[in-house]
This record gives structure tokens, sequence and C-alpha cells, in this order.
């Protein structure tokens, strides 16, 4: 939702208590947290609202709409290597309120070199920042705006069905193209939401979720990768690979499975373009043809790949990804409501952040 | 943000002022360049290598080693948009503008303004030259325009 009364922080407590009641736990068996995002809550503030007896392990992924993600990676490898047993990982937002896109990235440290040599030019949010990765992808592959389009109006199609997504009124693609210029590629309807809520996961060790009081949900394969250059786009030497390029051959791998036995994916759309382009990287379709892979309905309910089925960032709400986690584990338990993939068993999720870091993941049921 | 990481400082700056860049040591000699009309690049003393934004370290043979090199100031044009939407009041009466992300002649790349009256020719690819005009915050920025 926009505007909402609770801070950030309740927010990120509240969906907290709801994850953990979802997987039949009680707060104090939480012994790992790796908290998402920009409310700054520390694991410790977590310890202390939930009188968390002894945390013994906690951490940051900071890797802007990867995190989650890369949190979820952070957390096997931490129960793997046998130093925890239920870590949890809790995102809150409340950006109506707070400080938005286009300010807070010139705040982080990261990106001190864009703050320095862009903004003062009018380089200022990310739709901006962007916009000319886009519109290199579509001088050099014929790419158009109709076929982002398409997934602007695919991904509203989801969220209609979703009973909580913020922007629910079918649109078409002449709405799309209807929709006012932003930063050229992008139009109004190209960009995701800024959005107040929460969102949270449990990841526990995989012998005691098969005790636990929902269908178990496994990780198959994970990975992160970083794409080169990967705090500024401008000197980025191919502006149209994302680090998913790297990340994508490695959890295919590890997970053992192929393309086709994806029946589900939750990619993060922060920007049409950005779910376009991740297609190519993760090998969906050939370098370039993105494009033309999205325009025949494949994203859609009863396509071949159904993507965002809750409304990602475009229409149900930006939540740093942490909705599309919480998304693939509802359609691969059989949750998905209205909008579930019938028969769905084995889906991906990715994040994005950070001007082009990825996480990528495969999960499977059972 | 402490001035030391180098950055902008957004939070202080009056709605009707454009953000200002806050040089840090290791890229003044660039903005002592740009207020001289120079667009000035990182060369590894090592290597050779010559690398844009400023770096501490060469990032193709890791030596400390740094000078300065004044740049051709040509490049072609890799990439662009065009702003629609200010996300900042004070590029309101600036709409619409064109950035421009720029192949340089040395290898790295550079962002800046379009000059407006080379949007007709804007094409990737296109031969652009660079100037340094101040903006009314008396910062030199990188100004584009095709070469005649």
């Amino acid at each position: 939702m926009r505007g909402s009364p609770l801070s950030a922080f309740e927010l990120q407590i509240e969906a907290s208590l709801a994850a953990i009641c979802d997987a039949g736990l009680d707060p104090k068996d939480i012994d790992g947290i790796i908290p998402i995002g920009i409310t700054g809550a520390p694991a410790e503030a977590f310890v202390t609202n939930f009188g968390i007896p002894d945390l013994r392990f906690s951490a940051l992924t900071p890797m802007g709409g990867a995190s989650g993600v890369a949190a979820v990676q952070c957390a096997i490898a931490a129960i793997s290597a046998g130093l925890c047993n239920h870590v949890l990982i809790p995102a809150g937002r409340n950006v109506s309120s707070g400080a938005r896109a286009g300010t807070r990235i010139h705040q982080m440290p990261q990106f001190h070199l864009v703050t320095e040599f862009e903004l003062p030019q009018g380089a200022i949010a990310p739709a901006q920042l962007y916009a000319p990765m886009a519109r290199r992808h579509m001088e050099l592959y014929g790419t158009t705006s109709r076929q982002f389009g398409e997934i602007a109006v695919a991904t509203r199609a989801h969220a209609a069905l979703n009973g909580n997504a913020v922007m629910t009124k079918p649109i078409t693609l002449e709405d799309h193209q209807a929709s006012r210029m932003i930063a050229d590629p992008f139009r109004l309807l190209d960009c995701s939401l800024e959005s107040d809520g929460g969102a949270a996961l449990v990841v526990s060790a995989a012998d005691r979720a098969r005790d636990m009081r929902q269908p178990r949900v496994q990780v198959l394969g994970i990975a992160e990768g970083h794409p080169d250059s990967p705090s500024s786009i401008t000197q980025r030497p191919d502006l149209t690979r994302l680090g998913i390029a790297k990340a994508a051959p490695r959890v295919f791998e590890m997970a053992g499975v192929g393309h086709a036995d994806i029946d589900v994916a939750e990619i993060y759309d922060c920007f049409t373009y950005i779910v376009l382009c991740q297609l190519d990287d993760m090998g969906f379709c050939g370098k370039g043809e993105g494009g033309a892979f999205v325009e025949d309905g494949k994203l859609r309910l009863g396509g071949a790949l159904p993507t965002n089925t809750h409304g990602g960032l475009l229409s149900q709400a930006h939540m740093l990804g942490m909705n599309h986690l919480v998304e693939l584990v509802r359609q691969l338990r059989g949750q998905g409501g209205r909008a579930q993939v019938a028969g769905a068993e084995t889906g991906l999720v990715t994040g994005y952040g950070d001007m082009g870091d990825s996480a990528m993941a495969i999960m499977r049921r059972g | 943000m402490s001035s030391d990481t180098g950055s902008t400082d957004t939070g202080s700056t009056q709605a009707g002022q454009k953000p200002v860049p806050h040089p840090t040591p290791e890229s003044q000699p660039y903005w002592d360049g740009a207020a001289e009309g120079k667009l000035r690049l990182q060369r590894c003393t090592s290597c050779g290598t010559v690398r844009h934004y400023p770096q501490l370290v060469c990032a193709h043979c890791c030596s400390l080693g740094v000078g300065w090199i004044e740049a051709s100031g040509r490049g072609t044009v890799h990439s662009w948009t065009v702003a629609h939407h200010a996300f900042h009041p004070a590029f309101k009466a600036d709409l619409p503008y064109t950035l421009v992300t720029v192949d340089l002649q040395e290898g790295p790349r550079a962002l800046g303004r379009l000059d407006p009256a080379s949007q007709d020719r804007l094409r990737i690819g296109l031969p652009v030259q660079v100037t340094f005009p101040r903006n009314a915050e008396g910062v030199a920025l990188p100004v584009f325009a095709a070469e005649a």
C-alpha cells in the first residue's frame, strides 16, 4: 500500500511474526537473522523484540533488490555449515513517508562515483540510470517498447487476481503506449511502484523442514552474480548484460534441472526491460531475443513460462523482491490462489539491484 | 555522507539548486581540468591503461601508480536517454534533456548532456566532441555536441 501509518520496522516485525507463525515456529526458535533493506534495523533489534535467547548467526547481503535471494544463499551456507537451524529474512519499507528511490541511492557509499559524476548532470533516479541499458538493447537487437508493454500488461493481469496488490485495474498495450514518458524509453507503465509494506521468509534446515507445518519447498540451486563495473552502468563493457548472466549457469547446474523444467518464474521487475534482459541472460532465449520471447504471451498464466504471478514490483508492490520469494514458495506449495499455476513443482526466482547485481534460485516442492 | 567518501550533497541542497559534486583527492584533478575546459583521465603509470571514473587502483594490473592525461574530448555515442520527468525540482526547467553515454577515443566512457542543437542527429555511433560549460551553480560539466 501507500501511506502506511506503520514505520518500516513495524512492518518488518509484523511480516516476521506472520512468516514464523506460518512455518509453525515460535519466534524464540529463530537462531539466524539476515535483515533486508532500508530500515537499518540490525539483527539485535529482533533479538530484543522477540526475546531470542541465542542468536547464533547474523549477516547482511547489501545488494539492493537482489538482497533477498542473496540472503537465502547466505542462510543456506550458514545452515549447511552447521551454524544455525532457522534463519529469518525480514524486510520492511515505508517509502511514502520515507526516502524514495531517487534520493536513496545517492546516500549509498557504493554509488559515490555515480553521485559525484552523474547526479549533477540530472542522472538522478534508477529510471534514468537504467534507460541507456534498455536503449542499447533496442538499438542492437530491435527490441520494441510494445514488447516492454507486454510485460506490463501480463503482470497487471496477474495482480488483478491477487487480493493483496496495489494496482489491479487491467491495462492494455495501448494504455502502456499512451502512458507518459519518464526516461526514454521508459514510460510510466514500464516503472515499478514505490510501496509501504513488509515481507519475510524463514529458511530452515531441510531435515527439520520436513516435519514443519507447511509443505516443504527445497532450494535446488542458488547463486549470486555481479556484472563488470557493478556500481557504474556507464562504465560497464556490455550495457545489456546483467550479473545474472554469470549466476544463471551456476544455478541450473547446481539444481540439475533445465529451462524446460521451470513451471513458474518470479523475475525481479523494477522495470519491464529488466525482466526481458534477465530472460536473455538466463538463457531462456538467445541474447537479444527477449523481446520476441515475451510478445506472444509466454509470461501469462497458461503460457509457457508464467511469470510474476503475484503482480510483481510493477503492480503488486515494491517489496525489494521479497514478494517474489514469498510468491514462489506459495506457488510451489499450491497456495497461489486464483493465480496458481496448475501442477507447479519447480520454479525460479531472481533478484536484481544496485545497478546490476543479481541473485537467482531454483526451488522445488517436496 | 562524509566528504571523504566522495559524494554529492543532496540533503542540504536548496530545492532550487542542482546538486554539486564534492571532489575527493582522487578525483580533484578531473574537476580542475573540467574548470579549464579540459577532459582529464587517469592513466596507470605501470601498464598505461586509461580509466574513468577515478579509482585508486588499476583494474588491469592492480598498480597504485596514477598519472593523468589530457584526453581528446572526442568519442561516439554508446547509448542515451531523454529525461521527461524531473526527479529533482532543480532539473524541471531543463526538461526534456538528453543524457548521452559516450565511448571516449581513449577507451573509457563518460556521461554528459547532449547539446540540444545536436538532438536531431542523435543515434548510437554519432561522433561527438566535449565542452565544459559552467551551469548556474558554477560547476563545469561535460556537454557533448555532434562533430561538424
